[in-house]
């Protein structure tokens, strides 16, 4: 037996899907202008690369203010809360198809272990891809900030350092998307807001 | 609607403009026949209305009404083939420096100082304060009739004669008083008479300036662009009392000081490109101002050079000369392109065209390998000159430069460079009778090098900064050159460039991790279908 529940509001979906996008792209054209492969050219996707940022810049100023303004970003606050049972579940229950130990509500979104992810992506990870990204930009105003000491490849080892991490969630991210009650549960939700999931086994 | 006033004054307007257009016609019925860019008609001057059977008796003439235009001449290197460099002490100027062209000037006066702005440097005898023996007409000749042949020391045939003596040539004379005429600015032809020809022919030696920049087109020189721009070289090298700005001994490599103002106290150097460009010159694309603060103008904007189908000598091996064919006779040998890649008189060389730079840190400072100093033993190469400059002085910017290779003799004793005595119809010099042994005898006596009699040959290197042939913009270097594995600046210390695959450890790394990641998620994903069928 199932049920629906409503998880993604309109904005987070909306969010979600061109925060997605614009990541997605952010990390094919930088992995061109890193040198992996070509695909636009070195000059356009250094261009589209740009704009890419900036658009994602303009994106995260509106989601910033959505979170606080609604409180959802409470739903970034890390528990430790059946961890322990999260972590069980998915290298030993999900495989003999017991229920899963978390009921996500439009209060309560995120299972723990999605917290803990989330939300150190939302202050480790973006936050080296933003920083080191932003220097990277203006490395022409380096001496004028005071930062003359700052050497380009760091900066830029870094922001490839975060590149691959992102790469490394992105991959772990789309698989785990398809854990749900069915495969498709969780996308489905990420499109319509709706979650089906298993109803309570024991009443 | 226009109201009746100003119908009228519109009427008057007109009327007017017609009136003043018809006087204009009027007093243009006599026009210039050539266009004028000075007030002074050198055939109307009694003073050249005259024959001349000299160099130095122009000149007279000159100083007449430029009495002192010879002074000014006598404070430039074009005058003293001398120069103090104030940042190394070192005695240089073409008097006193070792090339691994020609070697030295010592010895070959003659030949070589047929491109001194002077008459009759033939030797040390030659009087340095003399006025009359400044060539003005060398510079400011407009009939590109003027010649100084060499072998006669600077001077010019005004009487048909044999040259060399018994040989059978005649040097045909020129009209001195139609040329001094018709003197005027200098041009590219008067500058490239010499600096096209430096290291004894065509682009033999800078590879960025041959003679294809007489009447260049826009692809090869966007300044000088005869149909456009038409830029000559004193546009740039901005000449006040006849000293021309720029020089090879104490290049201006990074300049900070931004475009130069009128009136502004500057002591810059006018020939910069960012004299002119200013400091941050790319309107679209603020990136490229970014790179402007590392990267000097050339490097981008002179993708290659000696791009005008003229080669440039890229290497010259002194030690090959000397064969002679069956007969005795001395040998030329040309290469696929039909450039002379071999002369008994001068060994072997390469020859190249659209060639690619070399990049370097470059601060402006330049070391020279004088005559005097010691040569290092354990050296794979004697550096001719030394180019300063590092990613972290503050003063190095990354330069293009063409490095020409060489090999020429030294003592091996002394452990010092030589100076042989090439040109010359005489008994010692080394192009008439390719005896190594007499060439240096007679090339140190005059340039005083101490010499043991054992002499060997020295691979030897020189660096030449490359800065004319600009490309158009559209021409420029392309983001890829640089930016990709194996780019033009792969080698070069102290940069870090998005796209050259700087940091291999990096991507084992990171695409390690994004492998692992990948593995561990089809597993567990494989683990889900395997096991859930079975349950």
């Amino acid at each position: 037996m199932t049920e629906r529940v409503y998880l993604f509001k309109g904005f987070v979906r909306f969010w979600h899907w061109s925060q997605a996008s614009l990541i997605i792209f952010l990390m094919v054209s930088g992995f061109e202008i890193h040198g992996t492969y070509k695909l636009f050219g070195f000059k356009q996707a250094v261009g589209y690369h740009t704009i890419a940022a900036w658009a994602l810049v303009g994106l995260w100023i509106f989601a910033i203010f959505w979170h606080v303004t609604t409180g959802e970003w409470r739903q970034y606050i890390p528990t430790t809360d059946k961890v322990v049972a999260i972590m069980h579940y998915y290298s030993s229950g999900i495989f003999k198809d017991e229920p899963h130990p978390f009921r996500p509500t439009s209060v309560l979104k995120h299972n723990p272990l999605q917290r803990i992810t989330y939300l150190l992506i939302l202050t480790l990870l973006s936050p080296l891809l933003w920083i080191t990204g932003w220097l990277y930009l203006f490395y022409a105003d380096w001496s004028a900030w005071g930062l003359s000491a700052l050497q380009l490849e760091w900066i830029a080892t870094a922001h490839t350092i975060g590149a691959f991490l992102m790469l490394a969630f992105l991959i772990s991210h789309l698989y785990l998307a398809t854990t749900g009650h069915k495969l498709t549960s969780q996308i489905k939700a990420m499109i319509t807001g709706w979650e089906e999931i298993e109803k309570p086994r024991h009443p | 609607m226009m109201s009746k006033s100003s119908r009228v004054a519109l009427a008057v307007c007109l009327a007017g403009w017609m009136g003043f257009t018809a006087l204009g016609i009027a007093s243009a019925e006599e026009p210039k026949s050539v266009k004028l860019n000075t007030t002074a008609d050198h055939t109307k001057f009694k003073e050249l209305q005259r024959e001349f059977a000299s160099g130095p008796e122009v000149t007279k003439a000159c100083l007449s009404c430029h009495t002192e235009a010879a002074g000014q001449i006598h404070r430039t290197k074009h005058w003293k083939w001398e120069y103090k460099n104030p940042d190394t002490d070192q005695l240089l100027g073409k008097k006193n420096v070792v090339n691994n062209f020609c070697i030295s000037i010592a010895s070959n006066e003659a030949a070589c100082n047929s491109c001194h702005v002077g008459y009759g440097w033939k030797d040390a005898s030659f009087d340095f304060t003399s006025e009359e023996n400044v060539d003005c007409v060398v510079c400011h000749d407009t009939t590109g009739n003027y010649k100084k042949p060499s072998g006669l020391a600077g001077n010019v045939v005004t009487k048909d004669m044999e040259f060399p003596p018994g040989s059978g040539k005649i040097l045909k004379a020129i009209d001195l008083s139609k040329i001094a005429q018709k003197v005027g600015k200098s041009s590219r032809d008067t500058c490239g008479g010499c600096h096209f020809n430096g290291g004894g022919g065509d682009g033999v030696k800078h590879g960025d300036m041959d003679s294809s920049l007489a009447a260049p087109e826009k692809e090869l020189d966007v300044h000088m662009d005869a149909s456009g721009l038409d830029f000559t070289c004193g546009t740039c090298h901005k000449t006040s009392s006849h000293d021309v700005a720029g020089s090879r001994y104490t290049p201006t490599a990074k300049d900070a000081e931004g475009a130069h103002l009128r009136g502004a106290t500057d002591n810059g150097n006018p020939a910069t490109c960012i004299s002119c460009h200013g400091n941050v010159p790319h309107k679209q694309e603020a990136r490229l101002n970014q790179h402007a603060t590392k990267l000097a103008c050339q490097t981008c904007h002179i993708p290659e050079f000696a791009r005008g189908g003229i080669a440039t000598k890229m290497n010259w091996d002194w030690s090959t000369a000397g064969q002679r064919d069956a007969n005795g006779q001395q040998i030329t040998r040309k290469d696929a392109k039909g450039h002379i890649n071999y002369e008994s008189r001068k060994g072997d060389f390469i020859l190249a065209e659209n060639v690619k730079p070399t990049y370097v840190w470059f601060n402006g400072q330049v070391n020279y390998t004088l005559k005097t100093d010691k040569l290092d033993v354990n050296a794979d190469v004697t550096h001719i000159n030394t180019l300063g400059g590092s990613p972290t002085d503050g003063k190095s910017m990354i330069w293009p430069i063409k490095r020409f290779g060489g090999k020429q003799p030294y003592d091996t004793v002394n452990m010092t460079l030589l100076t042989p005595h090439t040109a010359g119809n005489d008994d010692t010099g080394y192009w008439k009778n390719l005896e190594w042994d007499k060439a240096l005898q007679a090339g140190v006596k005059v340039s005083g090098v101490p010499y043991s009699g054992k002499f060997g040959f020295v691979k030897t290197q020189m660096d030449w900064p490359i800065t004319h042939m600009v490309a158009p913009k559209d021409k420029a270097l392309g983001c890829v050159e640089c930016h990709a594995k194996d780019g033009r600046l792969t080698g070069l210390d102290g940069i870090y460039m998005p796209g050259s695959g700087a940091n291999p450890l990096l991507d084992k790394l990171g695409w390690g991790l994004a492998l692992l990641t990948l593995l561990a998620v089809l597993g567990h994903g494989a683990m889900r279908i395997v096991l859930r069928r079975k349950a």
